[in-house]
């Protein structure tokens, strides 16, 4: 088997993220190739022969396949670490629940690019949606089984991607899992799986959140000319 | 195991389109329920049947499933289109999320205000012709074979001629520089599900007319 997975991103969260969570829980150990300017992008676009679409900006180097897209990815080490369930049912459970996961992240994930006059708007919108369309789901699913883990009684992608979500919503707004006792009691179990215990240790991979300085980097890098804003179906919408 | 799976959405293609398809494609029979109000997907979401309060649901094998790509998997795993292992199933991941992102961009387009419409439909035809139609040509081109991933039919083979469908829709000649792909979409048309699919008269859904497209907008509450 070939060396370790190597990641190619900007060096900061984005859509790596996720996947840095998901090799981390799984204990795997993996290298990364980070840029910060907009040559050192332009050149991991232009390697072709390495990426499958024209344009792509993230890349995973790993069992002799350079894998792009990243539900792809994230599917692919799901499967490959046993994180997505033992059957049908059970994956299907999983997809669901990271779907939405992701509609919630993603538009987190893009909340620093706010056009400044719309980011009180944008900010009590994610915050409504999180507290009133996604964690009851995942609050309810935990009731109703009464089990430590969101599908099958045991460690799956839904729950460490559950886990990423809720600390980016918590730094939104620390308080937001007030009301919601057993998301609370699912964070603190997951954060001490030796693993993620580990991964959420300073001086590991993970990455901070977006700050002013690298806010201006992000834009350069890929090229966003105008702000993100949220459409009323929870869109982004992305003019770049 | 339940009845015949039933899919919830209006009566247009949005985001059931690609379900409608692979479900066919696999030779599945299903049923539809439209939601022709605002107060239709009231009533399905107070009656508790929409996890995260969106549609499309499919209700199938006991389930009531929501999110487009949770439910397009579990078809796909279902009816063997997915490929034999995890590489050849990351392989058709990697196609068909491309194939969602330009599927997306001619989705929306029937929301774009009228004035920036032709813009926007000459960017598309741009990434149509070179992004993503030469990534699948050369895909089919590398391996002389009849399907895109393992020599045998798969969901990529499925989403991609439905794609080139809506293609050809906006513009016949955007596939003349392409001849595998024309192959590859005359080939799978012929397929006898697929076949049956594409007569007049199935559950494939039109483009959206300016009457429907304001119903929808009433439905789902967009501006």
């Amino acid at each position: 088997m070939a060396g370790k997975p190597k990641l190619h991103y900007f060096n900061g969260r984005g859509r790596m993220e996720s996947i840095r969570w998901l090799l981390a829980a799984a204990g795997v150990e993996f290298e990364e190739e980070l840029f910060e300017t907009r040559e050192e992008f332009e050149k991991l676009i232009q390697g072709e022969k390495k990426s499958l679409f024209p344009g792509q900006n993230s890349m995973v180097e790993i069992d002799g396949m350079n894998l792009v897209e990243t539900r792809a990815i994230l599917r692919y080490l799901a499967a490959k670490y046993d994180l997505y369930g033992r059957n049908i049912q059970e994956q299907a459970w999983i997809d669901m629940y990271v779907e939405a996961l992701k509609d919630l992240s993603d538009m987190i994930m893009f909340f620093p690019l706010s056009l400044p006059g719309e980011k009180a708007m944008n900010l009590e919108y994610i915050l409504q949606r999180a507290t009133t369309r996604f964690f009851p789901v995942y609050e309810k699913a935990l009731r109703d089984h009464g089990q430590d883990f969101l599908v099958g009684n045991r460690l799956s992608w839904a729950d460490i991607q559950l886990l990423e979500v809720i600390l980016m919503a918590e730094e939104c707004k620390p308080s937001v899992l007030t009301g919601f006792p057993l998301l609370q009691e699912f964070k603190a179990r997951i954060s001490c799986i030796p693993t993620i215990h580990k991964f959420l240790q300073p001086g590991s991979q993970r990455k901070p959140p977006l700050d002013e300085g690298s806010i201006e980097t992000v834009k350069n890098i890929f090229r966003f000319e105008r702000g993100m804003f949220l459409k009323n179906m929870g869109t982004i919408v992305a003019e770049y | 195991m339940a009845g015949k799976p039933k899919l919830h959405y209006f009566n247009g293609r949005g985001r059931m389109e690609s379900i409608r398809w692979l479900l066919a494609s696999a030779g599945v029979e299903f049923e539809e329920k439209f939601i022709e109000t605002p107060e239709d997907l009231d009533k399905l979401k107070n009656d508790g049947n929409l996890m995260f309060q969106q549609v499309p649901m499919v209700e199938i094998d006991g389930m009531k499933m929501v999110q487009t790509r949770a439910i397009l998997n579990y078809i796909a795993t279902k009816y063997n289109l997915y490929g034999k292992d995890i590489k050849e199933r990351a392989l058709i991941d990697m196609y068909i999320e491309g194939m969602a992102d330009l599927n997306e961009m001619i989705l929306v387009l029937s929301l774009c205000p009228p004035d920036q419409k032709e813009a926007k439909i000459a960017q598309i035809k741009e990434k149509v012709t070179d992004r993503y139609l030469p990534v699948f040509e050369k895909v089919l081109k590398s391996h002389g074979q009849d399907y895109l991933v393992g020599n045998r039919l798969s969901r990529a083979d499925i989403h991609l001629v439905e794609l080139l469908y809506y293609v050809e829709e906006l513009d016949p000649s955007l596939m003349a520089n392409f001849p595998l792909l024309k192959a590859l979409k005359t080939r799978i048309s012929n397929l006898p599900p697929v076949k049956k699919f594409l007569q007049p008269g199935s559950q494939r859904k039109p483009p959206i007319s300016e009457e429907d497209l304001e119903k929808a907008r009433k439905i789902f509450r967009i501006k």
